[in-house]
Parts: C-alpha cells; sequence; structure tokens
C-alpha cells in the first residue's frame, strides 16, 4: 500500500443527474490501488448508498475519502432535514423517500440497511433540521 | 452466454459495447429496483431492467454489472450511452417484456442468481 490518499467531492442535493458521480471516483481510485475487489464493490456500494441518500434528501453534502494503511474511509456531511429516529430509518422497508426518488429505482427503504451490510463498521450521526454524518469503515 | 448472442436470442439492438461483444455472462436479475441489484454479490451479472435512466447505469457501474438488456421497449438515452462506455458497460435495447425477456435467456442457458 501506498501512502495516506485523501479525496473530497461536493454531493448536491436533488441533481439526481449527479448522483454516483463521487462513487464512480472513489471506485476509479481504489481500482488504481492494490485492493481485493472485493472489497472495492463493498466500499463503493456503501457509498453509492450513501451519495443517493445525499441525493434525495439533503440540501447539499460533501463527501470525505480517506484510503489508510489497513481501512478505507468514508464520510459524508451532509446539510439538511436530519433523520428524526436512526433505529427506525435503519429498519427494511422504512422510506421518507419522495416519487422522483422512487422513479430512480430507490426509496425503498432499504439504503441504510445495505449500507450495514457492505460496511465492517457504520456510524450514524444526525441533527432534525441541521444535517447528518455518516461515517462508513471497510477494512483493507 | 456471450453478450452477441444475448442480443441474437432477444432480438434486441446493442447500443455500445460492440468491441466487447464476446464479454461471457453466468447469471441474470430481473429488477426494477436499483436498491436490490445493489445487494447482490454475485460477479458476470446481466441485468435485465425497465428502468432507463443515469442511476441504472450508476448502480452497475457500483455493482460491477457489465451489460444491461432495457426490455418492455424502454429507450436509452445519448447522456446514458455516454456513462457506460466510460465504465465499459454494454447496453442492449429490447422490445420484449421483462417475462418475455427473462424467458427466453433462460431457455437459452442463462441462470438465475437465486
Amino acid at each position: 500500500m501506498d501512502g495516506a490518499l485523501h479525496y473530497e467531492y461536493n454531493v448536491e442535493g436533488g441533481d439526481f443527474s449527479r448522483a454516483g458521480y463521487a462513487s464512480s471516483q472513489i471506485k476509479k481510485v481504489l481500482k488504481g490501488m492494490n485492493i481485493d475487489p472485493g472489497v472495492i464493490k463493498r466500499a463503493v456500494v456503501a457509498c453509492y448508498e450513501a451519495e443517493v441518500n445525499v441525493v434525495a434528501h439533503a440540501y447539499s453534502g460533501a463527501v470525505y475519502f480517506d484510503v489508510e494503511s489497513n481501512l478505507i474511509r468514508i464520510v459524508f456531511k451532509d446539510e439538511g432535514p436530519g433523520i428524526e429516529d436512526i433505529e427506525l430509518a435503519m429498519t427494511e422497508g422504512f422510506s421518507t423517500a419522495s416519487t422522483a426518488v422512487r422513479e430512480m429505482g430507490f426509496g425503498a427503504g432499504m439504503g441504510l440497511s445495505n449500507m450495514k451490510r457492505n460496511a465492517d463498521r457504520l456510524n450514524i450521526k444526525s441533527e432534525v433540521e441541521r444535517g447528518t454524518t455518516v461515517e462508513i469503515i471497510i477494512n483493507i | 452466454m456471450k453478450v452477441n448472442e444475448i442480443v441474437r436470442v432477444l432480438d434486441g439492438r446493442l447500443l455500445c459495447g460492440s468491441e466487447r461483444s464476446d464479454y461471457t455472462i453466468d447469471v441474470a436479475f430481473a429488477s426494477d429496483l436499483m436498491s436490490d441489484v445493489l445487494t447482490l454479490v454475485n460477479d458476470n451479472v446481466l441485468l435485465i431492467t425497465g428502468l432507463a435512466n443515469l442511476q441504472t447505469i450508476r448502480t452497475a457501474e457500483m455493482s460491477d454489472i457489465n451489460c444491461i438488456v432495457f426490455a418492455r421497449n424502454k429507450k436509452v438515452s445519448q447522456e446514458m450511452v455516454s456513462l457506460a462506455e466510460e465504465s465499459g458497460i454494454s447496453l442492449i435495447e429490447c422490445r420484449y417484456s421483462v417475462f418475455r425477456t427473462c424467458g427466453l435467456l433462460y431457455q437459452a442457458g442463462v441462470k438465475p442468481v437465486f
């Protein structure tokens, strides 16, 4: 493994034409490193679900992506409505997504549980009417 | 099954990825819900869908899916083709329903994911 890497990307709320752009860039970086393809897939799937959530629910946000010697850390910080009840939001099938989000093939209440399944650690902090921070850790 | 055989079986139209038409598919999955596609752990999956938008391509990119069949006569935009080309994903338009598409591919030997 080379030295530690750090990248940042903006994620705009509501802009579905760009949803997935940051995850795509992150995937390209990871593919250029000596990392197992299965690990890369888990990282980018969790990352993409989180990015779609920011686009679907928040006003604006950013993703901070770090590769350290033994882990991948992806942190999404958004300004938005926040999550009132994180435990409830983690329940498969629970969703507050709009029709527009559902028309994109999402909004079935599977995003957070899919993130949890793919991440080695998932930390979610949220403040109602302020925003949400989602930290995804993948061991290399 | 190779991509060019899929095109033949479905009487479909290959929109991009002709240079990779000998790429081989092991299994197929049909869904309009991209969240379900993102739960797959298999490799070399063919995605059959009636959902034609940019997120279909993005989902395939994240899931390492290299070929998508758009059934129900759904039309693929130029923007989708450009994004698919960037990621090396073959796109096929097909006028059959998802059910018929799946039936023809199953009959031709393509296996289900589960």
